[in-house]
């Protein structure tokens, strides 16, 4: 066990987890007006419809078998019956349609971002970075599928390090030498996931934390009074005023004596917010003004 | 006239617009003051938060009133409940990864400006430098095809006017070829804002909630904050009045001024109106019954359910039954002034814009007689004759068609029926002016007093600012809000125009709250424009050239004087 071992595999995941966290939660506190997914759809629909779907869904059942396969140790499913290669049989097969239908998705979106001139023009240097790490961490992850299975290399089972180690950093107790014993195709698929969950809070990518399924239990039509639709977070009171057209009900007195017979302050009637990368709008928006 | 069998429900206030088309003449000032005031900015280019189209034609966005492509609105099941068309709630969230019904930006139009930097640096040469449009997406040359108002004034001839959704709707009812007759057309313009409807569509399809209701004034705005960019609402909404800013990845709509409403001013479309033909006003309703009434049955009885939920706010029960709801006083007042009661439920003129969406829409219009007067008058006949518009609103089948596929879901009868109340109206008063004896027959030939006409007269004629706009302000029922009440921000104090970093630093000035009731002031002050002291700023687009603001202009020359 070297020092850069326990750093990349004991200090660093929990830096990373306060970074998701803390990122998460500042985003969310400051910046819930450039928390969207910021769809293209309005620019191209045709090829978005193909590959938009295909790699969500591919996405899902990945992250879900990722759940299974870093948590639930594997006595457990040894105990109910599930031998170590019918285990990864079923993972193969299914990890393996997921992996194929994420790839050609994420194939045709990243086609699509460059071949399609408005969504081209839309693309942030945050949406590149995002798309580099979202890449980079999954063609690593396919590597390790196949170094795993044997087609490439010797068989591993990388339920016997890598997760390993995964639920020792969640019992706080980091298990480095279970993670050096791994392949360096499994240890840089971990290095490249965990640069990308830094990124997270960051990207466009935390769209995914706010996924609605709330919509199937609310009622359809919603009522919200003018006087709690006030915000209760700073940025979300500044970026009110901000974007003028975040519709809240205007807060304040409705007579604010001194300042009635001020000529009217418009924010700056020809700015426009800075919004093309999703990130930050400041005020100073010409919708502001009448 | 609530039923009198059933006591209220839930009464809850709605500001709602009515539109007099006979007056509209097409003149695109409320699209472009709106405009100025709340599109103005990258992203929403294509956005017309109003728009005026010329029908027959396309509409904006092109063939938006077709719901067979665009899934708009609702559907009643078979079971007699509502769902909305573009899909109930599971089948919303598996199809949120891409939107199977999204309008493109070219069923609105791709948004361009010009390259005007070529007038002047372009090097000498025989020819005349040119502006070329370029593309505001991708910044390329581009060869402009299509806008907002595209066939405005039946541009685009019947080739364009052809594909008008309602005049496919009336062929195929016909079962005949009605080839769109170019050379007679009839023609008026629709100004359309959204319709802050009753049953919104949008906010039921919006799934992260951000669309609301507004359950003080009904007025349907966006959270911002809340807004995901999930898209479904834009297909949602039936008259295509949700537009998704392409820069910030949210939705954008109209939100009836309220800045400007909850201070007691008409939106900015309504008091720039050229032809003064707009009206604001509330309407009380009973919350308890808007299902029911969007899930008729039959689409013909749209109408008149949405016409029966509007309570009458003179009946002492719909009063009480207010007050036990929270409606304030002072709006109880509104209501039994307002315009847009008088026209819809009272005088029966106004109708709503296609009930059969089943969203219930509280933008109601007053459809044009004037195609039937033109008929008449083009016809030799004398246009202000009570028997020969009566005849004309029976036998002009193709206008009457029309106007009822846009208003009452087909059914030409309550277009008849407005129609002859106008000509009523027009015949009546005209020999009142003459100075012969009213002729309290003409107005029972409509089924009204002559009193009712002289009402609906002053309402549609003289039309006077008041009368047109009552719109009573909002109640602040918190106290003071913390972003208002900045200790410095006093004139010229460091908080006043900006914060540490600058002028766009620190806190904003709740532009809202202080515009408006600077803008109100001025508006109704007698004084020239402000003279505030240096620092003073002045916000253009409501500067009205009164006076001389500091800070507007450079110092007076001062050898000027002697
Ligand atoms: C779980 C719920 C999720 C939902 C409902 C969701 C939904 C969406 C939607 C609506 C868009 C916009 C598509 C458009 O119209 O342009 C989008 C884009 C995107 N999402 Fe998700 N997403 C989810 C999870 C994820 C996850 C877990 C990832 C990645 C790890 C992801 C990566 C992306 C990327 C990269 C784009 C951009 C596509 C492009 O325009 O190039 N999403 N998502
Ligand atoms: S017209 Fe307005 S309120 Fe009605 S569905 Fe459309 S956006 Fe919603
Ligand atoms: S300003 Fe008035 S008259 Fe002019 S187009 Fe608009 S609604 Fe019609």
């Amino acid at each position: 066990m070297t020092g850069l071992d326990l750093l990349l595999w004991a200090v660093l995941p929990y830096v990373v987890v306060a970074v998701l966290v803390g990122g998460t939660i500042w985003r969310y506190r400051y910046d819930r007006f450039g928390w969207t997914t910021r769809s293209s759809e309005l620019y191209e629909s045709r090829l978005l419809r193909i590959g938009s779907p295909l790699f969500h869904f591919g996405i899902l059942v990945v992250a879900f078998g990722h759940v299974i396969g870093l948590l639930v140790p594997e006595e457990w499913t040894t105990r109910a019956g599930l031998s170590e290669s019918a285990y990864h049989a079923q993972a193969v097969v299914l990890g393996g349609v997921a992996g194929v239908a994420t790839v050609a998705g994420l194939a045709i979106l990243v086609y699509r971002r460059r071949a399609t001139g408005p969504v081209f023009s839309a693309t942030t240097r945050n949406d590149k970075a995002m798309y580099a790490m979202l890449v980079a961490a999954i063609a690593a992850g396919l590597t390790t599928t196949l170094v795993g299975s044997g087609a490439v290399g010797e068989q591993h089972n990388y339920r016997e390090t890598v997760s390993v180690w995964f639920r020792s950093v969640l019992t706080l107790r980091p298990d480095v030498d279970a993670m050096t014993a791994a392949p360096a195709a499994f240890r840089v698929h971990a290095l490249v996931a965990m640069l990308l969950f830094a990124a997270w809070p960051f990207t466009r990518l935390v769209h995914a934390f706010t996924a609605p399924v709330g919509y199937l239990f609310r009622p359809y039509i919603v009522y919200r009074s003018r006087r709690h639709s006030r915000s209760r977070t700073p940025a979300a009171r500044r970026s009110q005023w901000a974007t003028g057209t975040a519709q809240h009900a205007p807060a304040g007195p409705p007579h604010a004596p001194e300042r009635t017979r001020r000529a009217a302050p418009s924010p700056g009637p020809a700015e426009s917010p800075s919004a093309s990368n999703g990130l930050r709008v400041e005020r100073g928006d010409a919708s502001n003004a009448i | 006239m609530t039923r009198p069998d059933r006591a209220p429900g839930r009464v809850m206030a709605q500001l709602a617009m009515v539109m007099n088309l006979d007056k509209c003449i097409g003149c695109h000032t409320c699209s472009v003051t709106c405009k100025q005031v709340w599109t103005n900015r990258g992203g929403v280019e294509y956005a017309w938060f109003n728009n005026v189209e010329t029908r027959p034609g396309q509409g904006y966005p092109r063939r938006y009133q077709d719901q067979e492509t665009w899934r708009g609105g609702w559907t009643r099941t078979r079971g007699g409940r509502l769902k909305p068309r573009s899909g109930g709630r599971l089948r919303r969230l598996l199809t949120l990864f891409a939107n199977p019904v999204m309008p493109n930006i070219r069923d609105y139009y791709e948004p361009w400006t010009y390259d005007y930097d070529n007038l002047t640096s372009a090097p000498l040469g025989d020819d005349f430098p040119v502006a070329r449009p370029t593309s505001l997406l991708t910044g390329e040359p581009l060869s402009i095809q299509w806008s907002a108002n595209w066939d405005d004034n039946l541009g685009g001839g019947a080739e364009v006017c052809d594909q008008d959704p309602v005049v496919e709707r009336m062929r195929q009812k016909a079962e005949e070829s009605v080839r769109f007759a170019f050379e007679q057309a009839y023609m008026f313009y629709l100004p359309r804002i959204c319709e802050h409807c009753l049953n919104p569509s949008c906010v039921a399809s919006c799934p992260s909630g951000s669309l609301y209701k507004r359950s003080e004034d009904g007025i349907v705005l966006v959270d911002q904050d809340r807004c995901r960019g999930w898209r479904m609402c834009v297909t949602a909404c039936p008259y295509k009045k949700i537009y998704f800013n392409h820069k910030t990845g949210k939705a954008e709509k109209c939100h009836f001024c309220y800045p400007r409403v909850e201070v007691g001013l008409p939106t900015v479309c309504s008091e720039t109106c050229v032809g003064r033909l707009r009206y604001l006003g509330l309407v009380l309703y009973d919350a308890d019954r808007v299902g029911e009434a969007a899930a008729v049955e039959n689409e013909h009885d749209l109408y008149e359910a949405q016409l029966d939920l509007l309570l009458d706010p003179d009946d002492p029960r719909v009063q009480d039954a207010a007050r036990r709801d929270g409606i304030p006083e002072d709006w109880l007042a509104a209501a039994r002034r307002s315009p847009v009661y008088a026209l819809a439920k009272r005088h029966r003129v106004a109708l709503p814009l296609h009930p059969e969406f089943r969203t219930l829409p509280m933008v109601w219009y007053i459809p044009p007689l004037s195609p039937v007067v033109d008929a008449v008058a083009e016809s030799g006949h004398d246009g202000e004759d009570v028997d020969n518009l009566f005849g004309a609103v029976d036998a002009l089948r193709i206008p009457v068609a029309y106007l009822a596929e846009l208003f009452s879901a087909g059914d030409p009868e309550p277009v008849r029926a407005v129609l002859r109340r106008l000509s009523a109206m027009r015949s009546y008063m005209r020999r009142v002016n003459l100075g012969d004896p009213a002729d309290e027959t003409i107005a029972q030939a409509a089924g009204m007093t002559g009193a009712e006409v002289t009402e609906l007269y002053r309402l549609l004629a003289i039309a006077k600012y008041h009368d047109r706009y009552v719109v009573p302000t909002a109640h602040e029922t918190d106290g003071p809000v913390p972003e208002a009440a900045c200790g410095l921000d006093f004139d010229g104090g460091p908080g006043a125009y900006g914060g540490p970093f600058g002028e766009a630093s620190g806190r904003p000035v709740p532009v809202s709250v202080e515009t408006f009731h600077a803008l109100k002031d001025r508006q109704t002050a007698d004084a020239p424009a402000d003279t505030a002291g240096p620092g003073a700023r002045v916000n253009l687009l409501n500067w009205d050239g009164r006076g001389r603001p500091a800070g507007l202009f450079p110092p007076p020359h001062t050898q000027e004087q002697p």
